[in-house]
C-alpha cells in the first residue's frame, strides 16, 4: 500500500499495540464476568450448603459437601478454583439433566445460533438500505417512514411482539408454522452436523424438511431481525449523514458520477467501516433477545434451556449460560475492535 | 395583558436578575421544545403515566384490579369492563391502571442508582485522570461488556424472583453509560476558568466536583436517563414476563401479557392490551428524550 515505506514500522507498532491493548482488556473483562457469576453462585445464596444438600441432609454430610465446594477456605482462593474450572470448561453438573452444563449448552446452542444469525440477516439486508434511503431522503415521508419503524422497533417489548406473531400469521392466517423448531413428523429425519435444522437439511438434501424447518423459523426471527433492523437502520442513517456532508461526495458528483454509484458505493463503502460494530453489538443483543423469543416460540435453544434451569433452581446451568453468552459477548468485541482497523486505513496507525 | 408582559418579561434581551435570566431560559428552552410535536406527545404520555400513578385508586377500582370473579372471567371489553377481565375475572383496565405504579417504581428506583454510581464513577476518573481514570473506566468498561437480560437471570437465580432483585440486576448493568457521559463532562471543563477560580479560591475537589461539575453534568444525564427508560421498561417487563419480576398477584405488566399466553388464540385481549400499554409507554420515553436532546443539541451548536 502506498506510504507503507514510510511509515510502515510505527504503523505496525501501533497494530500491536492495539491489539495487545484489545487482548488486555478482553482478558479483563472475563475476570470481571466470572468474579460476578462467582460471586452470583457463592456468596449471595445465604447457605450455598444448604442449597445443594437440602434441608434433611445430616451433619456429617452438611459438613463433608461444605469441605467439598472448599467453603472454609478464603474468597480468592474460591474464586481461583472457580476460574480454573471455566477455563476448562467445566460448569457443574446440571440438576436437571445431570450432564455437564458444557456439553447441554452445545447442544442448545445451534438453535440459538441459527435464529440469531437468520434475524442478524434480516436486520442488516433491510436496515442498512432503509438508513441509506431515510440519509439521502432526509426531513422528506421516507425519513419519517423509516424513523417511525425503528422507534417502533425499540419499544417494542419483544414476547409480546412474538404473541401477536404467532396469533396473526400462524393462528389467523396460517402463513408459518408454530411453536418448536420441526413438524413432529420430520424430526429425527435428518443426521445432526451442525445442530441447524436448516444446514443439516440442506447438507442431507432432504427439501421437505428444510422447508418445514424455514416454515418455524421465519417468524421468530424475523420479530428478532425487526428488532436488529430498527438499531441498524437508525445507525446506518446517521453514519450515512455524515458521510454525504464530506466533500468527497461533493467532488464526486462535480466530477459526473451518478448519485447512485456515489451514494451506494463510495459512501456507503465508508459507512461499512462503522457498521461492523454496530452489527457486532447488534448480534450480542439477539443472543439476548432470544431468551424471551425462544419462550415464546418453545424454541429449543440456549434461552430456554436457561429459563427452565432457572425455574428448577438449577443455579449451575444458569450461570453456565451467563459465562457463554458474556463470553460470545466478549469475542464479539475483539472481533470488531480487531476488524476495525482492516477496513479503515486511519484507524491502523492510532495508537 | 398580563401574559404579555409575562412573555415579554421572560424574554427579556437584558434580564435585571439572576432569577429573570433562569426562568427566562427555561422558558426559551420550553418554546424550542413545543415546537417538535413529537415531543410533545412523548412528554404528555410519561405525563399520563405519571398521573395514572398517582391517582391510580381515583381513576380505577382497588378491589377490581386484585379481586377475582371467577363468574366474570375472560369477558371481552364493555361498558363495564372497557379491556375486559383476565383468566380470573380481574379488570384488565384497571390493573393496567395500578400496574403503571410497579413501572414507575422500577424506573424511579433504577435511576436512583443509577445515576449516583454513574456520577460517583465518572467524576472522579474525569476530574483526577491518570490511574484512577485508567482503574474506573476499565471496570465500567467491564460492566459495559454483560449482556444485561441474562445477568438479570442469573441474579433472579439467586435472589429469588422479585421486583427488588429486578432492579437490582437492571441497575448493575445500566449504571456504564452514566459514568462514561460524567467523565466526558468533566474532562471538558476541568480546565474551565471557572473551575481554576473555584481552585484558588481554596475549594476541595469534592465542593468544585458536587457544587461546579454536577450542575452542569445533570442536563445530559436526564437526557441519557430519559432515552433509557424504554430500555428498562421493556427489560423489566421481559423479566416479568418470564416470572421473574413483580410476583402475582401484583399486575405488573409483563406479567399480565404472560398470563395472558395461554388463551391467547381465544381471548386476544388478555395479553395485547398490557403489551400495548408497555409499548405506549417506552415509545412516549423515547419521543420525549429524542425531543429533549434535540433543543439541547440546538442549544450546543
Amino acid at each position: 500500500m502506498a506510504g507503507s515505506a514510510k511509515g510502515g514500522r510505527f504503523r505496525g507498532y501501533g497494530i500491536v499495540r492495539r491489539i495487545l491493548s484489545t487482548l488486555v482488556s478482553m482478558v479483563l473483562t472475563f475476570l470481571g464476568l466470572t468474579i460476578v457469576t462467582f460471586f452470583i453462585g457463592r456468596v449471595i445464596p445465604i447457605d450455598p450448603v444448604l442449597a445443594i444438600v437440602g434441608p434433611k441432609a445430616s451433619n456429617e454430610t452438611y459438613d463433608r459437601v461444605r469441605l467439598e465446594i472448599g467453603l472454609d477456605l478464603p474468597l480468592p482462593v474460591q474464586y481461583w478454583r472457580y476460574l480454573s474450572k471455566v477455563l476448562h470448561g467445566d460448569f457443574g453438573t446440571s440438576v436437571i439433566t445431570s450432564q455437564p452444563v458444557l456439553q447441554d449448552m452445545l447442544h442448545v446452542f445451534p438453535a440459538t445460533l441459527e435464529l440469531a444469525v437468520l434475524a442478524l440477516i434480516i436486520g442488516v439486508v433491510f436496515g442498512v438500505p432503509l438508513g441509506v434511503i431515510a440519509a439521502t431522503h432526509r426531513g422528506r415521508w421516507q425519513d419519517h417512514l423509516v424513523r417511525l419503524l425503528s422507534l417502533f422497533g425499540y419499544s417494542m417489548p419483544v414476547f409480546w411482539l412474538g404473541l401477536i406473531g404467532l396469533l396473526l400469521f400462524y393462528a389467523k392466517l396460517g402463513w408459518v408454522e408454530g411453536p418448536g423448531r420441526l413438524d413432529i413428523a420430520f424430526d429425527d429425519i435428518v443426521p445432526t452436523v451442525s445442530g441447524m435444522i436448516t444446514v443439516d437439511a440442506l447438507i442431507a438434501g432432504e427439501h421437505d424438511v428444510f422447508v418445514n424447518a424455514m416454515q418455524h423459523l421465519v417468524l421468530p426471527a424475523s420479530i428478532l431481525g425487526y428488532l436488529s433492523l430498527a438499531y441498524v437502520a437508525r445507525m446506518t442513517r446517521s453514519f450515512m449523514l455524515g458521510q454525504l456532508r464530506q466533500e468527497y461526495v461533493l467532488a464526486a458528483m462535480a466530477k459526473g458520477l451518478s448519485g447512485f454509484r456515489v451514494i451506494w458505493i463510495h459512501a456507503l463503502g465508508n459507512v461499512w467501516v462503522q457498521l461492523i460494530t454496530v452489527i457486532a453489538l447488534t448480534f450480542g443483543s439477539l443472543l439476548e433477545g432470544a431468551v424471551l423469543t425462544e419462550t415464546v416460540f418453545s424454541w429449543p435453544g440456549l434461552g430456554l434451556y436457561m429459563k427452565n434451569s432457572l425455574f428448577n433452581a438449577d443455579l449451575n446451568a444458569v450461570l453456565g449460560g451467563t459465562v457463554l453468552v458474556g463470553v460470545v459477548y466478549i469475542l464479539l468485541n475483539l472481533i470488531s475492535d480487531l476488524l476495525y482497523p482492516l477496513f479503515d486505513p486511519r484507524a491502523r496507525g492510532r495508537s | 395583558m398580563s401574559g404579555v408582559t409575562l412573555r415579554g418579561w421572560l424574554l427579556d434581551a437584558a434580564p435585571a436578575s439572576r432569577r429573570q435570566a433562569r426562568f427566562g431560559r427555561w422558558y426559551r428552552t420550553w418554546l424550542s421544545f413545543q415546537n417538535n410535536s413529537l415531543a410533545v406527545a412523548g412528554l404528555l404520555i410519561v405525563l399520563a403515566l405519571v398521573l395514572s400513578a398517582i391517582g391510580a385508586p381515583l381513576i380505577a377500582d382497588p378491589q377490581a384490579a386484585i379481586l377475582q370473579h371467577l363468574a366474570q372471567r375472560l369477558q371481552p371489553g364493555s361498558a363495564a369492563h372497557w379491556f375486559g377481565t383476565d383468566e380470573l375475572g380481574r379488570d384488565i383496565f384497571a390493573r393496567i391502571v395500578f400496574g403503571s405504579r410497579i413501572t414507575l417504581t422500577i424506573v424511579a428506583l433504577v435511576s436512583a442508582i443509577v445515576v449516583p454510581v454513574g456520577l460517583g464513577i465518572g467524576l472522579p476518573a474525569g476530574y483526577f485522570g491518570g490511574v484512577v481514570d485508567a482503574v474506573l473506566m476499565r471496570l465500567t468498561d467491564i460492566f459495559l461488556a454483560f449482556p444485561r437480560l441474562v445477568l438479570a437471570l442469573a441474579f433472579a437465580a439467586a435472589l429469588g424472583p422479585g421486583i427488588e432483585n429486578a432492579v437490582i440486576a437492571i441497575a448493575l448493568t445500566a449504571w456504564p453509560p452514566y459514568a462514561r457521559l460524567a467523565r466526558a463532562e468533566t474532562l471538558t471543563r476541568r480546565n474551565a476558568e471557572f473551575v481554576q477560580a473555584a481552585v484558588l479560591q481554596g475549594a476541595s475537589p469534592i465542593s468544585i466536583l458536587f457544587r461546579q461539575i454536577v450542575p452542569l453534568c445533570l442536563p445530559s444525564v436526564v437526557i441519557r436517563l430519559t432515552l433509557d427508560m424504554a430500555g428498562i421498561i421493556i427489560t423489566a417487563a421481559g423479566l416479568g414476563f418470564l416470572g421473574l419480576g413483580a410476583q402475582p398477584p401484583a399486575p405488573e405488566w409483563g406479567a399480565m401479557v404472560a398470563s395472558g399466553r395461554q388463551v391467547l388464540l381465544d381471548q386476544w385481549w388478555v395479553a395485547t392490551i398490557p403489551g400495548i400499554a408497555i409499548f405506549i409507554t417506552s415509545v412516549g420515553f423515547n419521543l420525549l428524550g429524542d425531543g429533549l436532546r434535540d433543543v439541547a443539541d440546538a442549544r450546543s451548536s
